[in-house]
């Protein structure tokens, strides 16, 4: 059945059946490949998009679950002043090293810095608890969200 | 996608320098014009100066994709910011050998690539000076510009490029190479080329590549592995919506080739997936359903007491050293299966048009994938192209090729384009799994605090004399050569289970055993482990012969420096314990303190790991390089405290994160880094930080309870006091 989505402030059409993840739907149908598939059962955070500002797997969000709400993702999240100041801490600390993970922890991260603007070492390891990095860039995650959020990070 | 737009200008390969090959672009003229100059494989100025070079070898993470290329534009004299880099297809007539694995990007191409930026230069070089009519000795280069100091002339590369293309290529063996002290790229700080991309969720990944008129794939394979099938229902797959097919793939008996399995083809992977749900695939028996991870320990238990298959060294007289010693230790070490764990499930696209074959893979190693798909399918090697796609994660797993081999056949069958995904299941059931291990040992020390006798009994996989794919050791491997009595038998238990290289293949598994058995030995000598380690080590600055030779003194060195780093000999907070070791791999001398803190309840918080490394003169990117240490380490502390695969009945058990946990940030301790310069050619760094990390744990959790881990993963349940 059609479904009528708002990803990145623009309204978009797919024609899936409605227990279709999110995830596969903006990928496959829609061809907005920044989410990725990590696990599908919710345990790795590489599928997070925001719906309706909160940090959500889409993998395990069934499409027709989120109606109207306004999705954003990794393409997006450079529109928000949060979203741009986490993208370029991300850069200037060069973060990453294959990837993949990043988008889930950019989208995360932001969620995180939206609520707590100036978070803790615990609230980062709870909110970002959720998400896997497999080459394992935890410390220069945690660095790029101190100087996001305008904390110094600790050596 | 960016990697799918390459480049193909038309080109003749010339042979140049020590076996390496580089392309020589002869573009037609209008095109020189416009497009600049070409001056070899790697090489193309631009008239605007920009330079594109390629990045030679399959980018997984571990940043060559940045670092080759800061190779040849430092010789090039060009500035980075002039640089743009494109990632070369699978090409060795070009490239030479292209592939990820074994931290070799470095130590094979510090030399060569450098020379192919110094040839560049030289050529535009020569055309400036043909140009001004002046000797070439007379210019010099800076920033992408050619300078005639005595006339004052100048010239940029950009405008000189057409020109250049048509130089002769020097000999690379004896091209001018720069003087260390001017480098300007190598040594600095530089982000990875596709930061921006990355952080920006671009499509860069072999599961973003799509194709005009693709389809989505999934193949299911049984869980026993290379079980033939037995049934599938194909009609009901094909009645869920979307899906346009369902058949069952032969396959062979290899477990390196194409295995038995059913693809469902559909316009979604979704779709393709229900319709998978719907197979009820049954499977013909197989003789590794009988194979369980209890069965190989009951088995390596009952070996260990057995005259040894085979002695694979034997110095001394270890039986006579052991029973003259002032103490003697016992201790039976045992390891899991691990998996790799990508985060980006296995993957590949292929198209299958007029006989030809087209491939996008995130692979780490091409080529065997080439020749396994061209032998597969029954053509030609060259009717093959390649592209390489950025990795999401490698660590071993992709220097196989069976998701290329699957997508390649799928492809053909249904003859339209076809994206091959893995489900998570797929990927953690389907691996080369770094292979278990039991290792027996006696060991016994003297009346002045040293080792005199050390006897392990390795009980691996294998058949036949022969270790299975990464299931060996050295009979050099450490202690070996250091030891008047040392003895290393080794007894196979025959495996159904694919194994294969992890990050630091056999060093993952072996430094742990024997990192934690000196330090056992350490205690029953009543000696400071790092003082014990060091008297071991000994005077001698190289130990062994060639190649295989072990520079004691530089590993004496970075032992030495981890300590005064970690301030080795403190007294640590109660319950803390700081634990050391250290191991030589892929070329680089690694030494790292562990300092943990142990509560009563048994959990283990990581308080904080030192690393002290020596991988010779130059780091040449140190933000790169930093990352794959931290990145390795906390890899490793990962695969200590959780990772396990389980076979049961010949299949893996564990299929995902919840079964098989991966470290989160909140477990993430801080990583201090020291890197000690010393005078060899730079080596690599993609695997020796991880190794010496499992056993400075381990040993930091024995100075804190005084329990000693000799199974991995450790079990917190053991360390519990209250
Ligand atoms: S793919 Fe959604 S949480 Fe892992
Ligand atoms: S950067 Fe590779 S999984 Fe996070």
């Amino acid at each position: 059945m059609a479904f009528r989505l708002n990803v990145n402030g623009k309204t978009m059409s797919a024609d899936v059946d409605g227990d279709t993840p999110l995830l596969w739907v903006l990928r496959d149908t829609l061809g907005v490949l920044g989410p990725k598939y990590g696990c599908g059962i919710g345990a790795c955070g590489a599928c997070t998009v925001h719906v309706d500002g909160a940090p959500l797997r889409s993998c395990s969000t069934p499409v027709e679950a989120v109606g109207a709400a306004k999705i954003v993702t990794i393409e997006g999240v450079g529109a928000d002043a949060v979203g741009k100041r986490v993208q370029e801490a991300w850069i200037e600390l060069d973060v990453a090293q294959c990837g993949y993970c990043q988008p889930g922890q950019i989208m995360s991260a932001t969620a995180l810095l939206k609520a707590k603007p100036r978070p803790s070492d615990a609230d980062i390891d709870e909110a970002m608890g959720g998400n896997i990095c497999r080459c394992a860039t935890y410390t220069r995650i945690r660095a790029a969200i101190k100087k996001a959020s305008g904390q110094a990070a600790e050596a | 996608m960016a990697d799918g737009t390459l480049p193909t200008a038309s080109r003749r390969e010339v042979l140049a320098g020590a076996g390496l090959v580089i392309g020589f672009s002869i573009a037609g003229k209008g095109e020189a014009a416009e497009t600049g100059g070409k001056l070899n494989a790697y090489v193309q100025v631009a008239p605007d100066n920009t330079v594109t070079i390629a990045a030679k070898n399959p980018e997984i993470g571990q940043g060559v994709k940045t670092m080759l290329p800061m190779l040849i534009a430092e010789e090039l004299d060009v500035d980075w910011s002039a640089v743009r880099t494109r990632q070369a297809d699978s090409d060795p007539a070009a490239y030479g050998r292209q592939f990820a694995g074994g931290s070799m990007a470095t130590p094979l191409n510090w030399d060569e690539l450098r020379r192919v930026g110094a040839a560049a230069r030289v050529m535009l070089v020569a055309a400036a000076a043909q140009g001004w009519g002046v000797p070439a000795s007379e210019c010099a280069t800076a920033s992408g510009v050619v300078h005639h100091k005595a006339s004052g002339r100048k010239a940029t590369y950009g405008s000189l490029a057409a020109k250049a293309a048509e130089a002769p290529v020097p000999d690379l063996k004896t091209v001018p190479l720069k003087d260390a002290k001017d480098y300007k790229i190598i040594g600095q700080p530089k982000r990875q080329v596709d930061t921006a991309a990355i952080v920006a969720g671009k499509p860069l990944f072999g599961i973003d590549v799509t194709l005009p008129g693709m389809l989505y794939a999934t193949f299911e394979k049984a869980p026993v592995f290379g079980a033939r099938v037995a049934s599938a229902d194909l009609a009901a797959a094909k009645r869920v919506k979307g899906v346009t097919d369902a058949f069952v793939v032969e396959g062979g008996e290899s477990l390196d080739g194409l295995l038995p399995g059913v693809a469902v083809v559909a316009t979604s992977w979704w779709a393709a997936r229900k319709g998978r749900d719907r197979l009820a695939a049954t499977w013909a028996d197989h003789p590794t359903g009988a194979q369980s991870s209890a069965a190989f320990e009951a088995r390596a238990v009952e070996l260990s007491t057995q005259a040894p298959g085979k002695t694979e060294r034997n110095d001394g007289d270890v039986a006579a050293a052991l029973a003259g010693a002032v103490k003697t230790v016992e201790a039976a070490y045992a390891y899991p299966f691990l998996a790799h764990a990508n985060l980006e499930p296995q993957n590949c696209t292929a198209r299958f048009k007029d006989g030809k074959l087209e491939i996008w893979a995130p692979t780490q190693n091409p080529e065997p994938g080439r020749q396994l798909v061209a032998k597969t399918l029954g053509i030609a090697p060259e009717a093959i192209t390649i592209h390489l796609i950025r990795c999401g994660g490698g660590f071993g797993r992709r220097l196989s090729n069976d998701y290329m081999v699957e997508a390649a056949w799928i492809a053909r069958q249904v003859g339209a384009p076809v994206k091959l995904l893995w489900t998570r299941e797929d990927d953690m059931r389907h691996d080369y799994y770094r292979p278990a291990g039991w290792h027996f040992l006696k060991g016994g020390v003297g009346a002045s605090g040293e080792i005199v006798g050390w006897h392990d009994h390795f009980v691996s996989l294998g058949q036949e004399g022969a270790f299975a794919r990464s299931a060996g050791m050295s009979p050099t491997e450490f202690p070996a050569r250091f030891l008047a009595n040392y003895r290393y038998d080794s007894s196979l238990i025959p495996c159904g289970v694919p194994t294969g290289p992890l990050r630091a293949p056999g060093s993952n598994a072996i430094a742990f055993v024997v990192q934690s058995f000196i330090d056992e030995l350490a205690h029953a000598a009543g000696a400071d482990p790092v003082a014990f380690r060091l008297k071991l080590l000994g005077d001698k600055p190289v130990v062994g012969e060639g190649a295989s030779g072990y520079a004691a003194g530089r590993m004496a060195a970075v032992v030495k420096l981890v300590a005064e780093k970690s301030g080795w000999g403190r007294k640590p907070p109660k319950g803390h314990g700081l634990g050391v070791a250290f191991h030589y791999s892929h070329l680089g001398y690694f030494a790292e303190v562990v300092e943990v803190a142990v509560d009563p309840g048994g959990a283990i918080k990581l308080v904080k790991v030192w690393v002290a490394a020596d991988i010779g003169r130059h780091v040449i990117n140190p933000m790169g390089a930093l990352n794959q240490v931290e990145g390795s380490v906390l890899d490793g502390l990962s695969v200590a405290l959780h990772q396990k695969i389980t076979i049961e009945n010949g299949a893996a058990a564990e299929s995902n994160f919840g079964d098989y946990p991966l470290m989160r940030i909140g477990e993430a301790p801080p990583i201090e880094t020291h890197f000690i310069k010393s005078d060899h050619s730079p080596t690599g760094l993609g695997e020796p930080a991880l190794p010496p990390v499992l056993p400075a744990l381990c040993n930091a959790i024995f100075a804190a309870t005084g329990k000693r881990i000799r199974r991995l993963p450790i079990e917190t349940e053991l360390l519990k006091t209250a």
